[in-house]
Formats: C-alpha cells, structure tokens, sequence
C-alpha cells in the first residue's frame, strides 16, 4: 500500500511516495510551482506516480502541506509545513531536536521532541532577507544559478552586506558590483548575511538534541556549511533537503493508514 | 448567532448610536473614553454616558498615518483616523474626552487629539503601590472637578455610590456571561465573546444591558453541551485589546478548529474584574482597583501572570495565545516573560503573534496559528 505526500511551496512542489509499511521511499519528484498552485499540485502528484509507476488511485492516502495545501482537493488531510518539516527530520536523523528550514518565503527554527512532535517553533516571514528570494534576487543580479552561487562562495571571502532589507541590501550590491567587487566575495557575503538571520531565529529557542537543516538552501553545501560556522554547531543534512516537508506529509499519511480519522 | 438572547443583544444594539444621539438630544452629555484604567463610573456619577472609543478598525488607519508614523501600533492609528476623519458616530456624540498617559504613543497621539476637543488627561502612575493609589486617587478628584465645571453640575458622593453599584451590578452580569465558558465545551465561540462584550458596551442604558446579560446567562448555563465543539482545543488568548474589526486572530483560531474559551484583554475579560469595594470611601475604593489592573504599561506588572494563572486554571485551557499589536512595546517586550511564564510555570504552550488590522499576513498567520494547533493535538 502506498501512500503521498505533497508540498506546496512558493518556489517548488514536491512529492514524496512512501510504502506505507515499509516506510521505505518508492519515489520523490520536484516541479516549479508556477503561478497556479492547483495545477502544480496536479502536475507534481503525476510525475511522482509515474516515477513509482503506480496510478493516483492506487495511493490509500495523501496528505498536502505548504503554502498551496489549501488548493488540493484529493488531499485527506493538510498539515502544516512546521508539522511536516518536523516529522521529515526527525524521521531521516532520529536524533533531531531541532529543525531549521529555509524556504522560498520564510525560514523557521523548530524545537521537536524524539518522536518528532513540535514543542515551539518561530517563523521569519515578515523579512525576506533571510529566506530563499534573497537569494533569488542575488541569482538575478549576478545571473548565476544557485549551484553556481554556491561555488562562488566558496572560493569568495564574505563582504559585509550591510541593510537587513533584502530591498536595500539589493541596491547595495548593485554598489558593491559597481565598485567592482568580485561576484564571488558578495555570493560569500549573502551567505554569511543569511545564516546570520538563522541566527537570531536559533538563538530564540533552546537547542536539544542535534540540529538538521531542510528546505531547497540546504542542497548547496557551500551555505550548509557556513550556516554551521555561524551556528557553531554540527548540522545534518538530508540528501533530498528539498522534498523534507513532502516526506513528512508522507509518513503522516502513512499513519493514516492504520489510524481511523 | 445561535443563541436566541445572542440575537436579541444584536438587535437591541444594532440602535446603540440612535439611542445615544437621541439620549443628547435630550439633553444627556457623553463622555468619551481611551482606555480601562478612566473609571466609567465617575461619568456615570456626573450623569453622563460613558463611550469607548478604542480604535478596532482599519479604515479609518491610511487616514491617520498622513500624520503619524506608520510604524505606530494599529490601535492608536485607528482611533487617531476616526478623530481625523469625523467618522465615528460615538467620537462625535462626546462631549468631553478623557484619555490617560499609558503608553508613549497614545500620550503624544493625545496631545494632537486635544486640538480637536476638551480632553482631559489622566496622569497615571506606572507601579502599582499605595503611593500610586494615593496619587491616582488624586487624578480621579481632579476628574471629579473636571465633570462638575463641563457639564455644569454636583457630584454627589451618593451619586458616585450608586454609579459604582450600577457597575458591579454590569460587571457581575458579564462575569456570569463569560464563565460560562468554564464549562466543556464551551456555550460560546470567542466571536461570540468578544462581539458580545464589545457590543453591550456602547449601549448608554446599563440597566437594559444587565437585563440582556443575566437573560443571556440563564440561557447559556441551561444550554446542553454541543457535540460538535467537544474536542476543540481550548485556548486562551491575552494581549492588547481586540474589537468587531480587530478580531481576525480570533476568527483565524476558530476557523482552524480551536475555542477561544477566555479573552484575557480590556475589551473583554479584564473588563468583568474590575468589581469596586462597596464599602469604603467610593473615591479610593475606585482609585485603588482600577490601579491594580493588569497592563504591560505597568513595571513591574505582576497581576498579569496570577490573573492568567487563575484563568488558565478556570477555564481549563490547553493553550494560551498572546497578541500583540505591531508597534506595541510594552506587550510586546512583556511577552517574553509572559512566554516563560507560561511554559515554565504553567507548563502550557504557547504562541505569540504579533500582527496590525490588516489582512495582508493572513496566510502567513494561519501557518503559525494552524501548526500550534497541530502541536496541541
Ligand atoms: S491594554 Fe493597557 S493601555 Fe490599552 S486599554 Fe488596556 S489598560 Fe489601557
Ligand atoms: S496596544 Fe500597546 S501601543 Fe497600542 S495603545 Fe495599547 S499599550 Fe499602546
């Protein structure tokens, strides 16, 4: 039996297919989100299907999470992405205490207990300076992809990006590039200014446990590791850090399974 | 509204501002109000009707931010823009204002609000100690001169006596209103708490609205349990205060399944506590307990956390929600504590939001709101 779980974010949905026994993944799939979240979640529960090879109604369960859980009709239940980012981590690295995930929109620092339940949680999503778009908008400015970006910063040593503001910090480094700054010291710089933000957020909830990294940012090893410095702490990182959310969304479907609802 | 009392209260209040106009026409004076801590009863005494004038919603703030900083607290704006604007019904019915010196914003939003009618302002000290009592005690004697020489009339202590009892009487009603939600489930959703709440109080006859209390009560305390709301989680929700207009946290909690069984704010809850000593010099019995009401103006503000112990208890809560305004410093540094507190003594959890009137964070809140449910569960 085989169940689904679907994420819907701002940047990408994702789907994971479990075995609802096993626990054991049978497929994931990544897609763009695009402007309709509706037919992304379509599109992204088919890729996924096929990948498995099986058809949409052979899945017992389903279950959506992200910003567009609201718009999948076939979906049993929707959760949350804090739940669903918790339950993936805790999962993929049993010893987990606490989760930090930077997404498209927001990031968060998740305390979670050993089974993976949320104890507290904060979010930065007023700001988009620590989140996913600024790096967005850096990729844009200096027209290189996020694995270029990476390896840029790994050879660049961090400028200080001064405005908390991802509005200001932009026309900063319009200046900087104007000074003629090298790319790769400002993809440094950026880093360096969004673990920092990860910072405050850590710092504002007890670290137990060890500490794992989710969501699209964490696939770029150059960032993981300096989130770690800045941190000073070990962090693990899932090998699909992107499809954690629709992991957890998959193993609460898999509970679905054998609890009534 | 469900409840066939809830109905009539809606009713009888949708002609709040009729009644209010026509009470001055015959010649009633109407004395506007900011915050809990200006004694209704001292308006009532100079035979006046006491409004609320808190600002709870949001068309009147793009108004008000021509002037203010934007960065202001939602409440302040809001009741600045209808000032502006002349487009409160209950602002333009006052004859006279009365505001206190809590927080900075408010302080300096007054001094502009002066310019446009007679205000005046209560100095109020922020400890809460016998000194203070004194002090404010003092402020309350001045207000009493203020009422006599505006509206051109005596005060009674007798006059005062009996405002005070009128108010108890009010209180106990809403008291019993709002308990009821002690029981599982709760009658009430918390719209209907708060709208209830914000509605009975701008009806000028108090008598009439403890009627429509007490009957409202009988109701409810008769009401069999609803199937529907039994596995809610129960949640109490503190903070700054919140109004029709004001109440999408409130809304976004209950569209996500929760019961907001206790509304621990000045529009609602804290309004039930302020019961005064019968016995006593009416002045200082007066003076003496509205000091001791619980704001994060106050430093320290230890009430805060034996009223939030009480009711977390009483109403048998599984969570506590602590709102404050955007801008707001008071609540919103006093909610770290308020945090520890609650997890560390009371050993619930608990979420913090901090948001303004609009709908622009909507989405972002039911994320927060719906993950902290997730957890209760
Ligand atoms: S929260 Fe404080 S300042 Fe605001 S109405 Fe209540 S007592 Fe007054
Ligand atoms: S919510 Fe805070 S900032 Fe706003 S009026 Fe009340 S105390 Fe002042």
């Amino acid at each position: 039996m085989f169940v689904a779980g679907i994420d819907i974010g701002s940047v990408a949905a994702k789907a994971v297919i479990l075995d609802a026994q096993t626990l054991s993944e049978a497929a994931f799939a990544v897609i763009p989100s695009g402007w309709n979240t509706r037919e992304a979640g379509e599109q992204v529960l088919s890729a996924v299907c096929q990948q498995a090879d099986i058809t949409h109604s052979s899945l017992s369960h389903i279950v959506g999470t992200g910003y567009g859980r609201i718009a999948l009709p076939w979906a049993d239940k929707v959760v949350t992405e804090i739940t669903c980012h918790a339950r993936g981590a805790a999962h993929l690295f049993p010893q987990t205490g606490m989760v930090l995930d930077i997404g498209g929109q927001d990031s968060k620092a998740i305390s979670i207990d050993s089974k993976g339940n949320v104890l507290d949680f904060i979010m930065n999503d007023k700001c988009a300076a620590g989140t996913g778009r600024f790096l967005q908008m850096l990729s844009g400015l200096l027209g290189m992809t996020l694995e270029e970006l990476s390896s840029a910063a790994e050879q660049g040593t961090p400028v200080a990006i001064s405005s908390m503001c991802a509005v200001f910090a932009e026309t900063e480094i319009i200046g900087l590039l104007a000074q003629g700054t090298p790319p790769s010291h400002i993809a440094a710089g950026v880093f360096t200014a969004i673990a920092r933000r990860m910072r405050t957020l850590f710092g504002r909830i007890p670290l137990r446990g060890e500490c794992t990294f989710t969501g699209g940012l964490a696939s770029s090893t150059a960032f993981a590791r300096r989130l770690s410095q800045e941190l000073s702490v070990a962090v693990n990182v899932p090998p699909q850090p992107q499809i954690t959310g629709a992991l957890g969304a998959a193993l609460i479907a898999a509970k679905l399974t054998t609890t009534p609802h | 509204m469900t409840f066939a009392t809830l109905q009539r209260i809606k009713d009888v209040t949708d002609r709040n501002v009729l009644n209010l106009q026509e009470a001055k026409a015959a010649g009633k004076h109407v004395v506007g109000e900011y915050c809990i801590y200006s004694p209704m009863e001292l308006a009532i005494a100079a035979g006046a009707i006491p409004v609320s004038l808190c600002g709870t919603k949001n068309d009147s703030i793009p108004a008000a931010e021509e002037i203010l900083p934007r960065t202001l607290c939602p409440l302040i704006k809001s009741s600045f823009g209808f000032a502006l604007q002349d487009s409160c019904p209950y602002l333009s019915a006052a004859d006279v204002i009365v505001a206190d010196t809590t927080c900075d914003g408010k302080k300096k939003m007054f001094e502009l609000l002066a310019q446009k009618k007679p205000l005046f302002l209560l100095q109020l000290p922020q400890i809460q100690n016998t000194d203070a009592v004194t002090y404010w005690r003092e402020q309350y004697a001045k207000l009493w001169q203020f009422y006599e020489q505006q509206f051109n009339t005596r005060i009674t202590e007798d006059d005062l006596r009996n405002a005070i009892h009128l108010m108890n009487r009010f209180r106990s009603a809403l008291k019993r209103v709002f308990d009821t939600s002690c029981s599982k489930p709760a009658p009430l959703t918390g719209m209907e708490i708060m709208e209830c709440g914000f509605r009975l109080s701008f009806m000028s006859d108090k008598e009439h609205a403890i009627q429509l209390l007490n009957d409202l009560a009988t109701e409810l305390e008769a009401a069999p349990a609803s199937q529907e709301k039994k596995r809610a989680p129960r949640i109490l929700l503190t903070g700054v205060p919140t109004g029709l207009g004001s109440h999408k946290v409130i809304e976004l909690l209950e569209k996500s399944g929760a019961s907001v069984v206790c509304i621990d704010n000045c529009t609602a809850y804290k309004k039930t506590t302020l019961i005064i000593d019968e016995h006593k010099d009416p002045l200082t019995a007066l003076a003496e307990r509205y000091l001791d009401t619980p704001c994060a103006v106050m430093s320290q503000n230890p009430h805060r956390y034996t009223v939030l112990q009480e009711l977390a208890q009483r109403f048998s809560v599984d969570g506590i929600v602590d709102l404050t305004w955007q801008g707001c410093q008071t609540y919103e540094v006093e909610s770290y504590s308020v945090k520890n507190f609650v997890r560390e003594t009371l050993h619930l959890p608990f979420l913090h939001i901090v948001t303004d009137y609009s709908p622009a964070d909507t989405e972002q809140l039911n994320v927060r709101i719906e993950a902290f449910l997730e957890m209760l569960a």
